[in-house]
């Protein structure tokens, strides 16, 4: 791919960090991390969750100040102070939340970094974005297109290296074709780019090279080629830990029959949701997958209590229900895990207080907590689902795999008959996944239904007993595990399969 | 069009509420004209100035409960100053009050930005501090005034334009001429990016704490214009705080900023300054007793910012 020569790849690193540690009171984040970045090469710097990658970002884009070690840019030492003074030494970042002001229109945003119009719009176009006005409310926008957006200013001011933190994790799946693309043809420009991806396919399309961070230090720097992705993982997990069995069960339970636990009918909502229906028993794992906003993120909320629907009904082992909050919801035994983290945790309380709070509030009632079986059950999910607690004192502490440990761990600690996972698996490592999935078939098996919701199609196969796919609003198809191949997905969730009742 | 009205939505309607309001204290008394749109103005004239001030730094995402303190040292200060000087010199104190203004503004910026603690805290603090030092430059209200400062906001511009009270002009000058280089700044822009989210301003670049010292700083700036204003209205200094500070806030609030910052501006506050002291106006021309007059300015700042919370609420569901 790239015409230099190993010489002088070595000759000039662009970015070059060294020994970097980082400790935050007593927990130690960083011990000795290391990243080296070449001109025209695409790094991915990978780690499970909790391996300090979070921290190492902020170092390199100056937003902390790192105990020791040092960073240099093009050869010269560079004392990276803040985001603005990364910027103006030629490494731009591209965070993982979006960094741009929502009370803001496009322009000022543009203004505000000093980001030249011209380019950026180029690249926004070439990034496949089409209708954006400069005079569109920042904060009225969809993420994905906040995502893109980010991307198109991090290009626009030419950078030496480009730092992309999980850049791809919110976007539909012609975007982030665009966005590889566009990614590969900055580093054929001679630029560097680092590279922060849980998935591991688009790691193997896109990278040269891979920087393996575990436990705060950095244990390994492999060349990507066929077949690295399992000595990757190896490493990132540390030795003695298992490179993850295939799940057991899916698609084996019979279709049962009987009262189904959930029937949907005719579900509608605003102008996102139109037509859904569909039952679920119980024991059963069924997938939802679709396209961004086809109407799943209505479907989850009215499900959940959120929301209330226009039209529909809602059996529940075959009785009407209707939702009028969130608790009524809970008391039904329907637990929402939402996309969004912060939707659900009180990210400055402990880890303790976060599980306890769904079973000690006690829908709305304001008497004693039982402290000794609150203590009891809060311990035991934090051993069941290995949460680390080092961090245990505010939630906002722990890493993201954490905190969707903990998301999930309270509604274990209530128990439930439906569970409504929204995209579980979003921007966590792999370690956290591969526990996810077994839980998952785990609560079926004891019987509970859950509603899985997937932007990864190939977790279709490891989890669900069948799939739904919905498109406009509408339900699409319903396939059972064994037909639900990638491609049968994809057209369905494209609105290509026959049966299209749901117009465009 | 319809972008531009959407966006300036809660000013049009505030202006619209300020019209009707004047069209009924019409009504209500027949003889409310000229005169009486120059005195309400003149007494807006403070109230105006303390909620520009609060206004920007609630903008920031931040508040300042030394508004009116700050006004009464400034107030003071000009008093005093002003008691034996000529026309000369009073425009050298002007200034100087001015600048005494900047300057309290950024001590209480640098607090809240170098020791961390909250705003409402340090704020708090520095309402006593200021009410402590005004009454130390001036122990009872006394002093004095130039003369043509006290001109500069009592009848009208003459002329056909008579009935444009001086007091008016003065306010849109002096917050214009303030408000509208930094609003087109990049200054302006990081107060308000600040305001919005303050982690995605850093990481876009901005200077978080500079830009929070300097907003306090023009909050300064607005108090010591309000506090000379004061002055000039009674023509002495009054070392004992008027009640600037929570009118402000409710202004401010009413004026469409919310109090989270990043929004609003600061016309709609302006123009919710007019429409709270014109109620009050009307309901003393009612003949209304004053201790329920608070009750139905508090019921109407309720129920107006309820309404317009529900119609943006409904603008965005469509």
């Amino acid at each position: 791919m790239s015409v230099m020569t190993a010489e002088e790849r070595e000759a000039v690193p662009l970015l070059d960090a060294k020994g970097v540690s980082k400790s935050f009171g007593t927990v130690r984040a960083l011990s000795d991390a290391g990243l080296k970045v070449n001109a025209g090469e695409i790094v991915a710097l990978v780690g499970a969750n909790g391996a300090g990658k979070s921290t190492f970002v902020k170092i390199l884009t100056g937003v902390l100040q790192p105990d020791s070690g040092n960073v240099t840019i093009r050869g010269s030492e560079v004392h990276v102070g803040s985001p603005a003074k990364a910027r103006r030494s030629g490494l731009v970042p591209v965070y993982q939340e979006p960094s741009l002001i929502p009370d803001l229109d496009v322009r000022n945003n543009l203004r505000l970094s000093d980001t030249p119009e011209g380019p950026f719009l180029n690249w926004v176009n070439e990034l496949g974005l089409r209708g954006l006005r400069l005079d569109d409310m920042v904060g009225h926008l969809p993420l994905a297109t906040l995502r893109i957006l980010d991307l198109a200013k991090a290009l626009a001011c030419e950078p030496d290296v480009l730092l992309l933190d999980e850049m791809t994790a919110a976007l539909p799946t012609d975007l982030v074709e665009r966005t590889l693309r566009v990614v590969r043809s900055q580093a054929e420009c001679g630029r560097g780019v680092i590279f922060i991806s849980h998935r591991f396919s688009e790691i193997s399309q896109l990278c040269h090279r891979a920087s393996i961070l575990r436990d705060g230090a950095t244990v390994g720097d492999l060349a990507v080629r066929p077949g690295v992705e399992d000595r990757v993982v190896e490493m990132m997990l540390g030795a003695g830990v298992e490179t993850g069995a295939p799940v057991t069960g899916v698609g084996h339970v019979a279709r049962p029959r009987g009262t189904p636990r959930l029937e949907v009918e005719g579900l509608a909502q605003g102008g996102k949701l139109s037509d859904v229906s569909f039952e679920i028993h119980p024991g059963e794992v069924l997938g939802l997958v679709a396209l961004e906003g086809q109407g799943q993120d209505e479907l989850f909320e009215v499900l959940s209590g959120l929301l209330r629907p226009d039209r529909g009904v809602i059996l529940i082992d075959g009785t009407p229900v209707s939702f009028r909050h969130p608790a009524d919801a809970i008391a039904a035994g329907f637990a929402y895990v939402p996309g969004d983290r912060a939707e659900a945790l009180l990210m400055e309380r402990s880890v303790h207080e976060n599980i306890a709070l769904p079973f000690s509030t006690h829908l709305g009632g304001w008497g004693p907590i039982r402290l000794r079986r609150e203590r009891a059950s809060v311990g035991e999910t934090i051993n069941r689902l290995q949460i680390d607690t080092r961090a245990r004192g505010a939630v906002r502490r722990l890493s993201g795999g954490n905190q969707q440990k903990v998301t999930i761990g309270r509604w274990l600690a209530v128990g439930f008959r439906m569970l409504l996972l929204f995209d579980p698996t979003r921007g966590i490592d792999v370690r956290t996944k591969r526990q996810i999935y077994p839980l998952v078939r785990q609560l079926a098996e004891r019987g509970a239904s859950i509603l899985y919701y997937t932007s990864e199609l190939d977790e279709v196969p490891l989890v669900c007993d069948r799939v739904l796919v919905i498109f406009n609003g509408c339900v699409v198809a319903t396939l059972a595990v064994r037909d639900a191949n990638e491609s049968t997905l994809v057209r369905a969730a494209y609105g290509l399969s026959p049966r299209d009742a749901c117009g465009g | 069009m319809t972008r531009w009205i959407g966006k300036h939505a809660w000013n049009i309607g505030l202006a619209a509420l300020l019209a009707a309001l004047l069209g009924v204290t019409k009504l209500i008394q027949p003889e409310f004209g000229v005169s009486g749109v120059e005195s309400l103005t003149r007494a807006a004239l403070p109230f105006a100035f303390a909620t520009a001030a609060m206004a920007v730094v609630v903008i920031v995402g931040g508040i300042d409960l030394s508004v009116a303190s700050m006004m009464a040292v400034t107030g003071v200060t000009a008093a005093v100053l002003m008691q034996h000087a000529g026309d000369g010199s009073s425009v050298a104190v002007t200034f100087l009050t001015l600048l005494v203004g900047v300057a309290m503004g950024t001590v209480n910026g640098s607090l809240v930005v170098l020791t961390k603690v909250p705003d409402i805290v340090v704020t708090l603090a520095m309402l006593f501090v200021w009410e402590g030092v005004a009454l130390l430059i001036l122990e009872a209200p006394g002093g004095a005034v130039a003369d043509w400062l006290m001109a500069a906001v009592v009848g009208g511009l003459g002329g056909v334009v008579d009935w444009v009270p001086r007091a008016l002009i003065l306010m849109v000058f002096c917050i214009s001429v303030v408000w509208v280089p930094i609003k087109r700044s990049r200054l302006g822009l990081s107060i308000y990016a600040t305001g919005s989210d303050r982690a995605a301003a850093f990481r876009s670049g901005v200077a978080v704490g500079r830009t929070r010292v300097a907003a306090y700083a023009v909050a300064g700036l607005f108090c010591a214009l309000g506090g000379l204003s004061l002055t000039m209205i009674t023509g002495i200094g009054e070392p004992v705080p008027g009640p600037y500070l929570l009118a402000s806030v409710a202004a401010v609030v009413l004026g469409g900023v919310t109090l989270g910052g990043g929004r609003g501006g600061l016309l709609g506050p302006i123009i919710a300054v007019f429409i709270l002291r014109l109620i009050r106006l009307m309901l003393t021309l009612m003949a209304v007793d004053p201790n329920v007059t608070t009750i139905v300015e508090g019921a109407i700042m309720v129920i107006v910012v309820m309404i317009g919370g529900l119609l943006t609420l409904k603008g965005r569901r469509r």
